[in-house]
């Protein structure tokens, strides 16, 4: 009896996280059709779709399996080039943008998938914070690949460089795919919002639906305990590279989303830099580590605080500031886990009475 | 032949000789203990056993089956739970699913069904419940099924560890210091608890223990450890009134 109370307690939860993207789906969709929403924020809603992506698929890393990774945005950085790389090429072949953005993602996430595997298969076996140190080698160097690379395509197929576009060698007629610093330039805009909610959607079902199976649980018993997880033979390093190479293939995802918005994609440091890791690493922290809908709410108001309060000028960063300072305390502080613990009994007891005297 | 073997068995810590010579022998169904003061390499035994520690040098037979140099995972597998000295639970998990990371690789389901959901993820998880829940009742832990593991009262953390080595369906249990930090009514229980576990699963428990009302109470028999070498074994009645181990360990 209390088992299947149990079970209603999780479905409840989660089913409450997805009704709350749909709710805000709903609601942005209605705004926008009134003309309620400055074309500025219009343009941002595709990135937060990113943005929310990234948190939830960092919290796995962070909060379920406990392991600290500053280099989340290179994941996202190899999900938008190879996608973005991809769809350039295959913009004549595959005239669906349906059926290319699908493949598009797919390529993205395994990219970003095996590079996770390929970081983690050395680094999650070793005790310690150094998946955070290679991690943010790791999203620096991806950075900086991605300025130096030249791929150009002609009639003999593909062409690499790390000099310039010229030293490629192309025949007449050929073009350059990925110009170094420049970027890649003209990817289909392939992604739209209602496809951000909806990649945003099958993030959370395999989330929530991997944190409470048989595997999540494992990796929640790696994070509280190693030891005591190996003593009742749970295999460490599967389960590590396996919330891992997920968390990463789902960063790709954002990443392919990222990309298939933006006439130019190039890799700064501005958006798949060290900055950028930090930024999804403050959404999972300040929306609670380990919970879900709070790294969505944190990506949300986040993002859109500084844009809302653009007429404030100079006032913005500093309520910013406080915004995320006030979202700590509310999330950690004793006195506040405290009063959110009573007020919940609180409510409890007042349904129970209300159900009793129902009945 | 015994269910454990144990001979010869040595490690070192570069020069630190911490066990040596070690040997010991345990039926199928005996309530073992293994004492001796604080340092003597007891742990070190536990780990060793384990497979935490590689020995420099032995054999250890669990059911005939050579474990020596076996991954800890590997002899979890083998049939060798354990708890531990300082209580290591899973702290943000529920009591619930303490045990049922217990049960990870007797009920099995993959990933992919796990995040798709389909029907074998309910069959599994039911079946889980069920015997999670089973395991639970037999410790009175089942009213506790959806509360934090960190937030069990001190003695019922320590029974719930010996509840989620259980859950792995063990051929031996080692408990290591079940009873410290307990009031002489806890151990009390504990006792109660340790021989109904026995009889209940059939159980050969090794344990640990500097609490002599429990080891004379319910060991069957004794192996004392001083300074990594065993210095006395056999009937726990005969042990405890060997003059050496008197001398050694317990004071004349």
């Amino acid at each position: 009896m209390k088992n299947i109370k149990k079970m209603n307690k999780t479905t409840k939860s989660n089913l409450l996280t997805y009704l709350m993207v749909i709710a805000i789906y709903a609601v942005v969709q209605i705004l926008v059709a009134t003309g309620n929403v400055s074309s500025l924020l219009q343009g941002l809603l595709v990135p937060l779709c990113a943005y929310i992506i990234l948190a939830v698929s960092l919290n796995l890393t962070v909060g379920i399996l406990g392991e600290l990774s500053l280099g989340h945005a290179g994941f996202m950085c190899v999900g938008a080039f190879t996608s973005a790389f991809f769809s350039k090429c295959m913009v004549d072949v595959i005239p669906s943008s349906g059926i290319r953005f699908f493949l598009a993602l797919l390529i993205g996430a395994a990219t970003a998938g095996i590079c996770g595997i390929l970081i983690g298969i050395p680094v999650l076996r070793l005790k310690g914070d150094y998946l955070a140190i290679v991690t943010l080698a790791f999203g620096e160097i991806i950075k900086n690949i991605a300025n130096i690379l030249f791929i150009g395509k002609d009639s003999n197929g593909l062409h690499f460089s790390t000099k310039d576009s010229i030293s490629l060698g192309l025949e007449e007629g050929g073009k350059v795919i990925i110009n170094g610093p420049q970027g890649i330039t003209g990817t289909p805009k392939d992604s739209t919002f209602t496809i951000g909610v909806l990649l945003i959607l099958l993030t959370l079902f395999i989330v929530l639906n991997l944190i409470h199976s048989r595997s999540g649980r494992a990796i929640m018993a790696i994070r509280d305990n190693r030891i005591a997880a190996e003593s009742v033979g749970i295999n460490i390093t599967k389960y590590k590279l396996m919330a891992f190479a997920i968390s990463a293939a789902l960063a790709g995802v954002a990443g392919v989303m990222y990309s298939h918005n933006l006439a130019t994609l190039t890799a700064t440091s501005k958006n798949f830099g060290y900055n950028m890791s930090i930024m999804i690493l403050v959404f999972v922290v300040l929306g609670g580590i380990g919970n879900i809908r709070g790294s969505i709410i944190a990506a949300i108001v986040l993002t859109l605080l500084p844009e809302l309060l653009r007429g404030l000028q100079d006032y913005r960063m500093l309520i910013y500031a406080i915004v995320m300072i006030v979202m700590m305390l509310f999330n950690w502080a004793p006195k506040a886990i405290e009063m959110r613990e009573k007020l919940a009994a609180k409510l409890k007891a007042g349904r129970k009475k209300n159900t009793k005297e129902a009945a | 032949m015994a269910l454990l073997e144990v001979k010869n068995l040595g490690i070192s810590f570069g020069g630190l000789r911490a066990v040596n010579e070690f040997h010991m022998e345990i039926e199928k169904g005996c309530l073992y203990g293994l004492i001796g003061p604080n340092g003597a390499g007891k742990t070190t035994v536990f780990n060793l056993l384990t497979g935490v520690y590689k020995p420099t040098e032995g054999i250890i037979t669990l059911d005939g089956e050579n474990i020596v140099g076996k991954k800890t995972i590997d002899i979890n597998k083998a049939g060798i739970a354990r708890t531990f000295q300082n209580i290591r639970l899973f702290k943000g998990l529920s009591v619930l699913d303490n045990v049922k990371v217990g049960l990870h690789n007797h009920h099995k389901y993959s990933t992919i069904e796990g995040i798709l959901r389909l029907p074998k993820y309910y069959k599994v998880e039911k079946e889980m419940d069920e015997k999670a829940l089973e395991l639970l009742s037999v410790f009175g832990l089942d009213k506790y099924a959806d509360t934090l593991a960190a937030n069990l009262p001190y003695g019922k953390q320590r029974e719930l560890e010996i509840t989620r080595a259980l859950a792995t369906e063990p051929k031996l249990l080692l408990l290591d210091e079940p009873a410290a930090g307990m009031n002489p009514n806890e151990t009390q229980d504990l006792m109660n608890t340790i021989r109904f576990v026995r009889d209940k699963f059939d159980m050969t428990i090794l344990l640990i223990e500097h609490d002599m009302k429990l080891v004379s109470g319910i060991c069957e028999k004794l192996t004392v450890l001083n300074f990594g070498q065993v210095l006395a074994e056999g009937e726990t009645s005969e042990v405890l009134n060997n003059p050496e181990v008197i001398k050694a360990y317990l004071g004349e």
